[in-house]
C-alpha cells in the first residue's frame, strides 16, 4: 500500500507541473502587466521607477525564469494581490471561500451515490424491466437538462410559486435571531436547491456508468457459479457482482470531481452562495486576473486530490492493487 | 454460383450495413429527425419568425404568452419566440465550429501519438492527462475573461478545451491500425509517412469520430448556453437561448415564460444529438451496445 501510495504521488509530479505551466501561459495571455496597477495610473512615475518595480517583480527576465519565480511563490502559497479596491491577498480571498464550495459538493456527491448506484443496480438486474426502461428515459432527458435552466425552474415552482424555499444565499436575514434548531433548518433549507442542482449533472452519468458495469459483471463465469451453488438472487447480486462492478465507479467519482468544481460556478451565481464559484465568476467579470488564475489553479490541484484519493480508495477495494504494489 | 444472388452479395457495403442497423433504431432516428428539424428552424428562421427578433416595443414588454406573441415577450418587448428561432443558428453554429475545431486538434494529437509512438506519445498523452485536470468550465471563463466575452471566442474557447476524447479515440484507433497488413504493405510499397497516415489509417479510423461529434455538438451547445447565461457569451442583443434565460432569471417573480421555453429548446436540442449520436454508436460497433 505505501509502495502503491508512493508511485502515485510520483506520477502526479508531472501533472502538476503541466498544470503550473499551461496555468503560467494563461496568464501570461493577460493584457497589462502585474506593476500596471502601480504605475499606470500614477503620472509622476520616472520610466527608471517603472524599470525598478519590473526588476523586483522579475518581469524582465527571460520567460522561464518567471516561470520559475512564480513556481517558487506558487509553493509557498503567494498567489499576489487582488486588483479589486480591497487589494487583498488571492490566497485569503480564496481559502475563506473553499470550505463552503467543498461542502456543497461533497454533500451533492455522497447524493450522487446514494441515488445513482441504487438506480443503477436494481436496472441491471433487472434488465428491460419497466424501472430499467423509465430510468433510462430518465437518464437520457438527465443529460440533455441544462442544470442553471433547471435551477431556475426549481426556483419559480418552490421558492415563488409554493414559497417553501429561499432562492438565494445561505442564511436568513433573521438567522441570528432564530433559535439554534432554527437556524440549523435555516440552514438546510437554504442548502436543498443548490446541492440538489449540484448533483443533478452527475445523476445521470454515474447511474448509467453502474448499470453498464453491472450487466458487464453480471455476465461472468463466478456470478454463472455462485447462482448454480444455489445462492439466493439477493446475495448474488451484493455479495458478488457489485464490489467487482463498483470498481470502475470509483474512478468514475474521482473523474467528476472537475465537473463538480466547475458546476459550482454556475449553482453559486444562480443561488448567490458565496464560495469559490461565485468568487470566480465576480473576478472574471471584474477581470480581477490574479484571483481568477488563482482560482484557476487551485481547482486544478483540488481535481488531482480527488483523482489521488480516488485512486487509494480504488486501492483499499480492490486487494489485486495491493499485492502488485 | 448464381450470378443474381452474387450481385445482391456485392450491395453489402459497410454503409448499407449501417444504415440497415441504424433503421431500426427508434430512439436514433427520433434524435435524427429532431436534430433535422432544427436544421430545418435555423436556415428558414427570416421566413418563419414572426417578429423582427430586435424589434422593441416597450409598451408590451414582459407580456404572457397569447395569440399575438405566442411564447410571450421580453423586458423590452421583444417576442420570445422569434428571439428563440433566431437563437437557434447560434446554437447551432457554435456547436459545430467548436467541436470542428476540436476534431482537427483532437484528429491532429491522436494521429501523431498513435502512429510515431515513443516519446511523442508520452509527450501528448500527458498533455491530454493535465488538460483533463483543469475543470473545463474555469478554463473557458479564464480564457474568457482574458478575451472579448463573443461569439468567435466562445466557440475557439470551447473548442481548444474539449479535443481530448477525441485523441484518446483516435489514439487507440490508430494503434490497432498501425500494425495491420494493409499498412504494412503500403509502407513496403514505398508509402510515406504522410500518405499512410491520411490515406490508408485515418480513412478507417474515423467512424468513431461521427459519435463524437454528434455528441459533442451537444456538449457544446450546453456550454454555450450556460456561458451566455452567465453573461459571458453571446452577448444581446443577438438572441440566444441561453441570453434569453438571463432574461428569464432577473424576471423570475413576474414572467415565468422567459425561463420555460429556451430552457427548453436546449433540452430538445440536447437529447436530439445525444440519441442520434447513441443510435450512431449502436449502429457503428453493435458490440458497444449496453
Amino acid at each position: 500500500m505505501f509502495y502503491y501510495l508512493l508511485k502515485r504521488l510520483i506520477s502526479m509530479i508531472p501533472l502538476f507541473f503541466g498544470i503550473t505551466i499551461i496555468s503560467f501561459l494563461v496568464i501570461h495571455l493577460a493584457p497589462g502587466k502585474p506593476t500596471g496597477l502601480q504605475t499606470d495610473l500614477n503620472p509622476k512615475i520616472t520610466a527608471e521607477a517603472r524599470a525598478r518595480l519590473e526588476t523586483i517583480y522579475g518581469l524582465d527576465r527571460a520567460l522561464h525564469i518567471q516561470y520559475l519565480l512564480w513556481l517558487k511563490r506558487l509553493i509557498i502559497l503567494d498567489l499576489g494581490n487582488s486588483f479589486s479596491t480591497d487589494g487583498r491577498p488571492v490566497i485569503d480571498k480564496i481559502s475563506e471561500r473553499i470550505p463552503i464550495t467543498v461542502f456543497i459538493n461533497v454533500l451533492s456527491m455522497l447524493l450522487i451515490i446514494s441515488i445513482a448506484i441504487p438506480i443503477g443496480v436494481i436496472s441491471a438486474s433487472y434488465q428491460n424491466s419497466f424501472f430499467d426502461k423509465f430510468t433510462t428515459v430518465f437518464v437520457f432527458i438527465g443529460f440533455a437538462v441544462p442544470t442553471f435552466w433547471l435551477a431556475l425552474l426549481l426556483m419559480i415552482l418552490f421558492g415563488v410559486n409554493l414559497g417553501w424555499l429561499p432562492i438565494s444565499g445561505l442564511k436568513s436575514l433573521n438567522y441570528d435571531y432564530l433559535s439554534a434548531f432554527g437556524m440549523i433548518m435555516d440552514r438546510v433549507k437554504h442548502l436543498i436547491l443548490p446541492i440538489f442542482i449540484s448533483a443533478f449533472g452527475g445523476l445521470a452519468g454515474l447511474s448509467r456508468y453502474t448499470r453498464a458495469n453491472m450487466l458487464e459483471v453480471i455476465r461472468q463465469d463466478y456470478i454463472i457459479t455462485a447462482r448454480s451453488k444455489g445462492l439466493n438472487e439477493r446475495v448474488v447480486i451484493f455479495k458478488h457482482a457489485l464490489r467487482n462492478a463498483l470498481l470502475p465507479v470509483i474512478t468514475i467519482l474521482g473523474l467528476s470531481v472537475p465537473g463538480l468544481i466547475g458546476g459550482s460556478v454556475i449553482f453559486e451565481t444562480i443561488f448567490a452562495i458565496p464560495g469559490m464559484g461565485q468568487l470566480f465568476y465576480m473576478s472574471v467579470m471584474a477581470r480581477d486576473y490574479p484571483v481568477v488564475m488563482g482560482i484557476l489553479v487551485i481547482g486544478a490541484v483540488l481535481t488531482l486530490l480527488g483523482n489521488l484519493i480516488a485512486d487509494l480508495s480504488y486501492a483499499l477495494v480492490d486487494p489485486r492493487i495491493k499485492v502488485a504494489k | 454460383m448464381d450470378i443474381e444472388k452474387s450481385r445482391k452479395l456485392k450491395k453489402e457495403t459497410p454503409g448499407l450495413l449501417f444504415w440497415r442497423r441504424f433503421k431500426k433504431n427508434i430512439l436514433g432516428i427520433s434524435g435524427g429527425i429532431i436534430v433535422l428539424l432544427l436544421f430545418f428552424v435555423a436556415i428558414s428562421a427570416p421566413y418563419t419568425s414572426p417578429y423582427d427578433p430586435n424589434e422593441i416595443d416597450i409598451k408590451s414588454s414582459l407580456q404572457a404568452p397569447s395569440k399575438d406573441h405566442l411564447l410571450g415577450t421580453d423586458q423590452l418587448g421583444r417576442d420570445v419566440l422569434s428571439r428563440m428561432i433566431w437563437g437557434s443558428r447560434i446554437s447551432l453554429l457554435v456547436g459545430f465550429v467548436a467541436v470542428g475545431i476540436a476534431t482537427v486538434i483532437g484528429i491532429f494529437f491522436g494521429a501523431l501519438a498513435g502512429f510515431y509512438g515513443k516519446w511523442i506519445d508520452s509527450l501528448i498523452m500527458r498533455f491530454v492527462d493535465v488538460m483533463l485536470c483543469f475543470p473545463t468550465f474555469f478554463l473557458i471563463l479564464a480564457v474568457i475573461a482574458i478575451l472579448e466575452p463573443n461569439i468567435w471566442n466562445i466557440m475557439a474557447v470551447i473548442g481548444v478545451t474539449s479535443w481530448m476524447g477525441v485523441t484518446r479515440l483516435i489514439r487507440a484507433e490508430i494503434l490497432s491500425l498501425k500494425e495491420r497488413d494493409f499498412v504494412k504493405a503500403a509502407r513496403a510499397m514505398g508509402a510515406r509517412d504522410i500518405r499512410l497516415i491520411f490515406l490508408h489509417i485515418l480513412p478507417n479510423a474515423l467512424s468513431p469520430i461521427w459519435v463524437s461529434v454528434t455528441l459533442g455538438v451537444a456538449a457544446a451547445i450546453l456550454t454555450e448556453s450556460a456561458l451566455s447565461f452567465l453573461g459571458i457569451g453571446v452577448q444581446p442583443p443577438t438572441p440566444s437561448w441561453g441570453n434569453i434565460l438571463t432574461a428569464g432569471k432577473d424576471n423570475i417573480e413576474i414572467a415565468w415564460w422567459l425561463s420555460l421555453y429556451p430552457g427548453l429548446a436546449i433540452l430538445i436540442t440536447v437529447l436530439g444529438y445525444n440519441l442520434l449520436g447513441e443510435g450512431l454508436r449502436d449502429a457503428i460497433d453493435p458490440r458497444l451496445k449496453t
